[in-house]
């Protein structure tokens, strides 16, 4: 260890003030504390300081990712193996998915990173760690036939349209990683939606037969899956969105230890669960008729009200107002889901249309506490004329 | 003793730190040299009434305040003006008075009789005792024209290591009870005394008050909140606050005619090796206190005041005006491998589920003064809020101050917090924000524009 950050130290010189290499500190900053917590201390304010930080946060996160993400793994390859009726063993789907998705992340990761550098260096501040989680997150909601130039193009339009554009870390209105979905759902549909994205290989072999469960109810057909298989998530669908289980676990992680909101998950169940339930009571047609139990293990619901709904950029961001977000969500997306067929899953664009309206939310928020202490102090005015 | 209000909160922390001073009072060891720093009187624009090598009283004016020349900072000792130093644009940073007993003490006659408050605003003004009493909105020197809505007195501050005030100011009970009834001529209501829920000492038989009773986590003890619950400051309003020490020194002034101004201290934290009490006066050497407890090292950070908002010191410094804690804590300009993985590293302190530190229940911390990462954006939302107790959104509140919007700052509730009061907050939050600089700064501001 010590020879290691000997070995830094001496490596840090050209970056350091004043030395030719001075403008890419951000750069060689980014991967010299990934080794090490800097020997920086307190300046001013508290002189003692918690030991979280937001590099934790982000990697806590991605801790609470990993088991949806084997589990998507595994999933691509069952699917695959199941469809084609070739025998296979639990190690075989796992390394075809691994072949299919590793490609993705590293695209993702290599696209958004670069980019991500090149503004650090270009503005002058440190590389944040947001993108850790995006980076991941993107593969993980795409289908996993989409070729990787698309992967990196939805990369790219997300970090600069939908982060950087709005001055980065900290300030985007869209989650990113939702954003570079959405771009790549209406600049190539054909990749993203249909019968033939959503297993492995179903556009080069034929009889493979990829629809997805809300796919097919939309198209008005009747599922063929029990509950058992929609909860584990051996269903088609985005990569890793498909586990509720997995997800679960995932949840469990970000509440326990205090990173993701539980107001906007339980809230978005809450609210998912109920606008289900009224549809069930309507019973139109078979999308209106589909259990609501269902509803929350089937597409992305899970994963999104999980990892997507509760970036706490883009969520709401007071206590009162991640309730009332987290059950709007739950609710357009069953609407989305019901009434839109050219839209199966309707958790992407509920999320979507919340991340704009969550300001909105918060402002309404905010506003009844001004309110409350303008009241008081208009009565302790009448009070002193009086 | 009938309480007026039980206030109990549950949002905040109490911070487990190692380094308690043992509750015995020594002497302190004898100080050559004392100092003030303008610096302590948030607000105020120091005008010397000095220069170097001029003789002074105890209680001969030092400085004033420009705005408010009546307003007046006196000595603590009699002596000689040793040094004034400046700093950047000739501000004034400290003036050290090198302390000899052969130059007596200023003595008033007080007439006992008087009681109404100009009377006591006078003497209190020019005894230099008017800079104990505290204004809020701002948290600056009281205006002596103003007739404030109430006065509140907490005993019980709950930042980390602090001072028991029932056992350092056991032998001060009566000068208490007299800086009451001082302090109860000044205001129509009685004073609020806030007591410790679990231990009142002593003070729950002070006479002539309004007892209210603080229970829960720091910031428990910070005045705002007992503010906030009792008489909610209203824009224009004016509330006085002051220390119960500084209630003992008034206390005091009116019985011998004479300045005093006692402090009797901690000198604690995990960087010393024999943490203490100790009597002694506002503005003394530290030097010779560090040398009596023993530092456990020399690579270490002095404060003066409590961990989360004290001010740093050099080993040559001196006790701040207010401060009744000097708490000295290891420095941690150290590296540390692969900090950022969660659950690793769960010897430092943390609030954060991200850490086993709060599972063990161990008894105490020692800390350091590493900043455990680097500054960032601000990304993770309601983690401000679990250590505010107050009616107020923090982070909207500490954006609002960022953007200078003045009618947001007012709307949200500047008026009715200090910077100390996010203390908590610059300690928790986890993109290691500096929120009680950006509070400050959005005070100094609302005095400039609002006043």
């Amino acid at each position: 260890m010590k020879a290691l950050r000997n070995k830094l130290d001496q490596l840090r010189k050209p970056f350091e003030k004043g030395q030719k290499l001075e403008k890419f500190a951000p750069a060689f900053g980014a991967f010299e504390t990934f080794l090490f917590v800097p020997n920086h201390t307190t300046k001013k304010g508290a002189h003692i300081r918690d030991a979280v930080d937001l590099k934790r946060t982000m990697v806590t996160v991605i801790i609470a990712l990993l088991p949806a993400l084997l589990y998507g793994i595994y999933n691509t390859g069952y699917q695959y193996y199941i469809q084609t009726g070739s025998p296979f063993t639990f190690l075989d789907a796992f390394i075809h998915g691994a072949w299919k998705v590793f490609p993705m992340i590293i695209v993702s990761y290599v696209v958004g990173l670069s980019i991500e550098f090149g503004f650090a260096v270009y503005r002058g501040h440190e590389v944040n760690e947001g993108y850790l989680v995006t980076g991941l997150l993107i593969p993980m909601i795409m289908p996993i036939d989409i070729p990787l130039w698309m992967v990196g193009i939805s990369t790219a339009f997300a970090v600069l349209i939908a982060k950087e554009a709005f001055g980065g870390t900290g300030m985007n209105i869209l989650n990113p990683a939702l954003t570079a979905r959405a771009f790549a759902f209406f600049a190539y549909p054909t990749y993203m939606s249909g019968n033939k994205v959503w297993v492995s290989e179903a556009s080069t072999v034929d009889g493979i037969s990829g629809e997805t469960i809300l796919g097919n109810l939309a198209a008005g057909n009747e599922v063929s899956y029990s509950f058992m298989d929609m909860f584990q998530g051996a269903i088609p669908g985005s990569i890793a969105e498909t586990s509720a289980l997995w997800v679960g676990v995932g949840a469990l992680i970000l509440i326990l230890t205090g990173i993701g909101s539980w107001r906007i998950m339980v809230g978005g169940i809450l609210g998912a669960a109920l606008m289900g339930l009224l549809f069930n009571l309507w019973g139109a047609n078979t999308l209106m008729s589909f259990s609501w139990i269902n509803h929350l293990v089937v597409g992305g619901f899970a994963f999104g009200i999980v990892f997507m709904a509760t970036d706490p950029v883009t969520a709401a961001q007071t206590n009162k107002g991640k309730w009332i977000y987290g059950i709007l969500v739950g609710i357009f997306c069953i609407i989305i889901r019901v009434f839109n067929p050219a839209y199966p899953e309707g958790v992407m664009l509920a999320i979507l249309l919340m991340n704009v309206f969550a300001p909105t939310i918060d402002h309404y928020v905010v506003n009844g506490n001004i309110k409350k202490r303008q009241k008081r102090w208009a009565i302790a005015q009448n009070l002193k004329t009086a | 003793m009938k309480l007026i209000k039980a206030i109990q909160t549950r949002r905040g922390a109490q911070l487990k730190l190692n380094g308690a001073a043992e509750k015995a009072l020594s002497t302190a060891p004898p100080s050559s040299t004392f100092a003030l720093n303008p610096d302590d009187f948030f607000g105020l624009t120091p005008k010397l009434s000095v220069k170097e090598g001029d003789t002074v009283k105890k209680g001969s004016p030092l400085f004033f305040d420009k705005k408010n020349p009546e307003i007046i900072v006196v000595s603590p000792i009699a002596g000689s003006v040793e040094q004034i130093h400046r700093g950047p644009k000739r501000k004034i940073e400290s003036i050290i008075i090198k302390a000899s007993s052969n130059q007596g003490v200023i003595k008033w006659t007080i007439d006992e009789e008087k009681r109404d408050s100009n009377y006591l605003k006078k003497m209190l003004l020019q005894g230099g005792l008017w800079p104990f009493i505290q204004q809020r909105p701002y948290g600056i020197i009281a205006n002596p024209a103003d007739t404030p809505k109430a006065i509140f007195v907490s005993t019980f501050p709950t930042s980390p290591l602090a001072i028991d005030y029932d056992f350092t100011l056991q032998y001060d009970q009566e000068d208490f009870q007299n800086g009451i009834d001082i302090l109860n001529n000044l205001v129509d209501t009685p004073i609020n005394l806030g007591v410790s829920k679990s231990s009142p000492g002593f003070f729950e038989k002070i006479q002539h008050v309004n007892h209210y009773s603080i229970s829960g986590p720091h910031p428990a003890g910070n005045v705002s909140l007992h503010i906030q619950e009792i008489s909610p400051i209203n824009s224009g309003d004016r509330i006085w606050t002051v220390n119960p020490e500084d209630v003992v020194n008034i206390g005091r002034f009116f019985k011998t005619g004479e300045f005093s101004g006692q402090r009797t201290i901690a000198v604690c934290g995990n960087g010393i090796r024999q943490p203490k009490y100790f009597v002694t006066s506002l503005g003394v050497e530290l030097a010779p206190l560090l040398e009596n407890v023993g530092l456990v090292h020399e690579n270490v950070r002095i404060i003066n005041g409590d961990i989360l908002t004290g001010n740093k010191v050099s080993v040559k410094g001196h006790l701040g005006y207010f401060n009744t804690l000097v708490t000295v804590i290891p420095e941690g300009n150290h590296y540390r491998m692969l900090g950022w993985l969660p659950f690793k590293d769960n010897g430092i302190l943390s609030l954060s589920n991200t850490s086993f530190s709060r599972l063990f229940g161990r008894k105490g911390f020692d800390v350091d003064t590493n900043l455990n990462g680097e500054e960032r954006a601000m990304v993770v939302t309601g983690e401000m809020e679990k250590v505010f107790p107050f009616d107020i959104y923090p982070m909207q509140l500490l954006k609002a101050c960022l953007v200078e919007n003045i009618e947001k700052m007012e709307a949200l509730g500047i008026y009715e917090v200090v910077p100390e009061d996010f203390g908590l907050i610059d300690y928790a939050n986890t993109s290691k924000i500096e929120s009680q600089e950006i509070i400050r700064k959005g005070i100094e501001l609302m005095i400039k524009e609002v006043g």
